[in-house]
């Protein structure tokens, strides 16, 4: 019998812990260990040599995570074990935040989808995660454990650099808060093909009382755009909202893209999204 | 490499197997339980030739840890026939010429049967949904979507059948 197994893979370490407690020990007690939840981005970084890291705390025996709840003063609780088809089964998530089931229904095909979580898409930071503008847009807060406690840190504060994050090395995602939103949700991916494309651009938004607009794939970190919010809030023309957007991204040149195919893209994204929540 | 005991149930069968700990379910079907059905394509979750039954949902054996899967019901694509009798997904494919070069094929029949167990009349929006995470690279596709529909035509017109459960305890010492 011949068996292939990839170099990189075979000298893996994996931890598997019985409770969030123990994962909480063993994260505190080794630096060099690397929380993977539905491995859809850490094996592929594994196979291709740019994930250095060989040790590693496997999340999935932790059922906790795994929750989708709303508290009674209507904040939504989403554990960062969720995967994307769980946010499209959930009623609570297509009444209370309908853009992160549009998000959930573009990423990946059904198989992805069905292993691919949260956590996971919040903790890769990868500019162009789909959920990220949602959860920038939803202003949510991301709630970190350790050994030593619990830490919320908001949305706009979590994301520090290309795939740098505020979460600590002894620290864990446990869940992501949702407060109630007023107002229209809306979301759009751009890509090549749904289900197995990443994204050019990248968008969503609420148009309520109050406006929020988020990118991601035209900077180093998912973004809100608050110079085109505040644009679109003071009743400018939309090219002055379209003006604001270019002056805050930063979108590059890539193997997906090109900075000046972006930078349309997303201004025609905010016209879109402007006119589809009148 | 320390390895751990893993107790699975695979198409109905008890396996007990001795694997790293990094051992995907892709692996152990494959090397450890020669079930050679499950097709290796690109090993990073992007074109859905190694799907399987997790608990009757399409899953990628690429992307998960056979650790992960103990207590579950594993099914590959050799438990989709009943003896010498084919599921209709299989004969449907066959007769609309769905399957070209093959290497796709158990992948898109297992990701087909979660969808009918599910959805016995899908859309046809439903169907292009739920093979969205299988690339098939002869094909074009529309010969699939004729095949998916004939076999769910099929299937509502028959009895709903209940995969055969083996209760044979099979023990084999994996080497991987």
């Amino acid at each position: 019998m011949t068996t292939w197994t990839s170099p990189a893979i075979s000298s893996m370490r994996l931890e598997r812990p019985r409770s969030l407690a123990h994962a909480l020990d063993l994260l505190e007690a080794d630096r060099g260990l690397t929380p993977m939840a539905g491995c859809t981005d850490l094996y592929v970084g594994i196979h291709f040599g740019s994930l250095k890291q060989r040790r590693f705390l496997d999340l999935q025996p932790l059922a906790s995570l795994r929750k989708i709840q709303k508290r009674p003063d209507g904040t939504l609780v989403l554990g960062a074990l969720v995967t994307y088809s769980q946010c499209l089964d959930s009623p609570l998530v297509a009444r209370a935040l309908p853009m992160l089931a549009s998000a959930a229904k573009e990423i990946g095909g059904v198989q992805i989808r069905n292993r691919g979580t949260l956590g996971g898409n919040l903790g890769n930071a990868s500019p162009a995660g789909d959920t990220l503008p949602v959860f920038l847009a939803a202003d949510a807060t991301v709630v970190l454990a350790s050994a030593r406690g619990v830490r919320r840190v908001p949305i706009s504060q979590f994301f520090l650099g290309y795939r740098k994050t505020a979460r600590r090395h002894n620290e864990l995602i446990t869940e992501i808060e949702v407060p109630p939103i007023a107002g229209k949700q809306w979301f759009r991916k751009v890509g090549t093909r749904a289900a197995n494309a990443i994204s050019k651009v990248v968008a969503a938004g609420v148009r309520g009382e109050g406006i929020t607009f988020a990118l991601g794939a035209v900077a180093p970190v998912a973004m809100r755009a608050y110079a085109a919010e505040c644009a679109l809030g003071s009743a400018l023309p939309l090219s002055e909202a379209h003006r604001a957007l270019r002056s805050e991204i930063t979108p590059i040149d890539d193997l997906r893209s090109t900075a000046a195919y972006r930078a349309r893209t997303a201004c025609a994204l905010l016209t879109q999204f402007w006119s589809e929540t009148r | 490499m320390r390895k751990i005991l893993l107790r699975l149930r695979v198409n109905g069968a008890h396996h007990e197997v001795a694997v790293r700990p990094s051992a995907t379910v892709l692996d152990v079907v494959r090397d450890t339980l020669h079930l050679t059905g499950t097709k290796r394509g690109c090993d990073m979750g992007t074109c859905g030739c190694c799907t399987v039954l997790v608990d009757g949902r399409a899953r990628l054996g690429c992307l998960t840890l056979a650790a992960e899967v103990e207590g579950c019901e594993v099914r590959t694509i050799e438990s989709l026939r009943e003896g010498e009798q084919l599921h209709p997904l299989q004969s449907a494919f066959a007769e609309c010429g769905a399957a070209q070069c093959g290497f796709c094929t158990p992948g898109f029949l297992m990701t087909c049967s979660a969808l009918l167990s599910r959805t016995p009349t899908p859309t046809p929006e439903q169907v292009k949904d739920a093979i969205s995470g299988n690339l098939c690279r002869c094909t074009g596709y529309t010969k699939m979507y004729e095949a998916i529909d004939r076999a769910a035509a099929q299937m509502r017109t028959e009895p709903a059948r209940e995969p055969e459960l083996s209760s044979r305890e099979a023990v084999s010492g994996g080497s991987r």
